[in-house]
């Protein structure tokens, strides 16, 4: 098992405003729109820095998005900010409609997303916004694991043609990808090669992924891990080529078991590959309030959690 | 510059010649929403052939000219035939409306590339906020066109339409030109039965807005009264025009009722509409 030496521990949502900030200071076409969360989002320094092209809204997050829909046509790339629960369930029809159908070039970016949000509790931790935003035709999903790997995935959809839906979090974890690492849209990045069960993970679960890793390196079991930071387009090839050299698979994520990556694996399996799968995430149930690593524990999206649901996926192969 | 510029004399033939086609359209695939459509024929017409600065060589992005947006997207049989007639595409394309594969779709969407349309509408509400992002973007781009959107008076009962007039009285959106189709109906009945609009003039200007009001059924009110709104444009706020207008304006059968808002007429009514739309030089698609 790799070793994956990091000095930090950051947010992702920090990384959005950094990857904002730099965006700002290369990209003249980027623009930023807020629904009065520009603390929350770290999107103050692309505010400070670029005034005219940073749009506060209020909290009228509908407006935001056909907003954002508009500028495109004028050839801008609007970055909107607020939380996933905002972003997302709140303002589906203006997405669905302005955006997806309409083809429109706009980056949704949420962060809090997930139980890691922590003590506001279940109104704020949406844990359906993967599976809302992959179901729509045209739009991208892309949900990155730390604060390097957000800068970077928040630079690189600006220059992919198409509405984007990008998702990061609260609680700091941590830096341990590479900061030069190039981000590609919709290709796996293999964290770790293995032989006996593939761990594919997403988010902050990609960290407890390598946690779980360790764990099972101890038992003396070999696990591939695949960081999925984009689940759709889902990287089908690296997918089917790490199953059909371990037979079995773990899905985890900070999400539904309903609509997420895991959802996206057994339908990729089913069709192709049928293949003992164990899902990591939430079954069925809304969050509460609790402390981040509490709620994780309590919903089982642990590093533990992980373990077991490898050790089921190699008993049934 | 206007690419046609029609006189009023030329406009009430166009117009005609509009609701021909509307009529036709809806008949041809008994579906459709001929009531508004009608009613907002001369808004269109006057856009077209007579306000707006714009070519017919369409390009998404419309740097330096005149943008429009239909927010009240089930409309579309008045935006088709006005684009076609207006020289976007062809006038037989019409025949496609709502037929599968068309470019024509039942509401106005731009996944099949229809020249003359940047969004996609039909679920209410979301029009006037497109516009004034786009309106947002010409101010970026040092762009001093203007941008319009239609939108229904029903459909204002939507709640973004209200975070969107907050939006742009507060930024000084002084480059939009909003209109809401006042004809008082909507699909459960007439407006004040269903959802009571109040006083649109005082609402709009208590957000902050300059608000216009216009006989949409008539060109010697609708064009003097976009005159003003240009000329109320660029002074820091946003503009509104109130357009009083009667839903199925031009055929007396579909004249003032919620009734044809989304109901074709069967054979025999689309002659008698026919009869009553008569253009000197009819040149149907």
């Amino acid at each position: 098992m790799k070793d994956f030496p990091y000095s930090e521990t950051k947010d992702t949502r920090s990384g959005f405003g950094a990857g904002l900030l730099e965006l700002g200071r290369t990209n003249p076409n980027v623009v930023a729109l807020c629904a009065d969360l520009t603390g929350s989002l770290k999107m103050d320094a692309f505010q400070k820095e670029c005034p005219e092209r940073f749009f506060q809204v209020g909290i009228a997050e509908a407006n935001m998005m056909g907003l954002a829909a508009g500028m495109t046509i004028g050839g801008k790339i609007p970055f909107t900010g607020t939380f996933a629960n905002f972003s997302t369930g709140r303002v589906y029809d203006q997405i669905r409609q302005s955006i997806a159908y309409s083809g429109k070039n706009v980056k949704i970016c949420a962060s809090h997303a997930g139980l890691t949000l922590g003590e506001d509790g279940a109104t704020h931790q949406i844990l359906e916004d993967v599976g809302m935003m992959k179901m729509l035709p045209h739009m991208t999903v892309i949900n990155p694991c730390d604060f390097n790997q957000t800068k970077a995935a928040t630079i690189a959809i600006a220059d992919h043609e198409g509405p984007v839906y990008l998702r990061f979090g609260r609680p700091a974890v941590p830096n341990f990808t590479p900061a030069d690492q190039k981000f590609e849209i919709g290709k796996a990045v293999i964290l770790n090669e293995g032989t006996d069960v593939t761990i594919v993970a997403t988010g902050h679960l990609v960290w407890k992924a390598i946690l779980a890793g360790k764990i099972l390196a101890e038992k003396g079991i070999s696990a591939e891990i695949i960081n999925i930071h984009t689940i759709k387009p889902l990287d089908d090839a690296a997918i089917l080529a790490s199953v059909g050299k371990t037979k079995c698979v773990v899905s985890a994520e900070e999400h539904q078991l309903n609509g997420g990556l895991g959802d996206s694996i057994a339908q990729l399996l089913g069709r192709q590959l049928p293949t003992p799968l164990e899902m990591v995430g939430v079954n069925d149930s809304f969050g509460e309030s609790g402390t981040p690593d509490q709620l994780m524990e309590k919903y089982g999206l642990t590093e533990q959690n992980i373990v077991d649901a490898a050790e089921r996926a190699m008993s049934r192969k | 510059m206007n690419p046609h510029n029609k006189s009023i004399e030329e406009l009430n033939q166009i117009a005609s010649q509009v609701r021909r086609d509307i009529v036709r359209m809806v008949h041809a695939v008994n579906s459709g929403h001929p009531g508004g459509s009608l009613g907002c024929t001369d808004y269109m017409v006057s856009l077209y052939f007579k306000v707006m600065n714009y070519s017919t060589d369409f390009k998404m992005d419309g740097t330096g000219e005149d943008l429009f947006f239909l927010s009240n997207g089930h409309i579309s049989p008045v935006w088709y035939s006005t684009l076609a007639r207006a020289g976007f595409f062809d006038v037989k394309e019409l025949a496609t409306f709502r037929k599968l594969n068309s470019r024509l779709q039942g509401h106005p969407a731009t996944e099949e590339g229809l020249e003359g349309i940047r969004i996609a509408s039909g679920s209410l509400g979301q029009g006037l906020s497109v516009a004034i992002g786009a309106a947002q973007a010409k101010k970026l781009n040092k762009d001093n066109s203007l941008v319009y959107v239609l939108m229904g008076d029903g459909e204002v009962e939507e709640g973004q339409v209200w975070e969107a007039a907050m939006y742009a009285a507060h930024n000084k959106m002084d480059n939009v030109i909003a209109t809401i189709d006042k004809n008082g109906q909507q699909i459960d009945g007439s407006t004040d039965q269903v959802l009571g609009l109040g006083d649109l003039k005082a609402k709009f200007e208590a957000f902050g807005w300059h608000v216009l009001e216009a006989n949409g059924n008539s060109f010697e009110s609708l064009l003097p009264a976009f005159d003003e709104a240009k000329a109320a444009s660029g002074k820091g706020k946003p503009v509104m025009i109130l357009m009083d207008t009667e839903m199925g304006f031009g055929v007396d059968f579909m004249m003032g009722s919620h009734k044809w808002h989304g109901v074709a007429p069967n054979d025999e009514q689309l002659e008698i509409a026919l009869q009553q739309l008569a253009v000197e030089k009819a040149s149907d698609y």
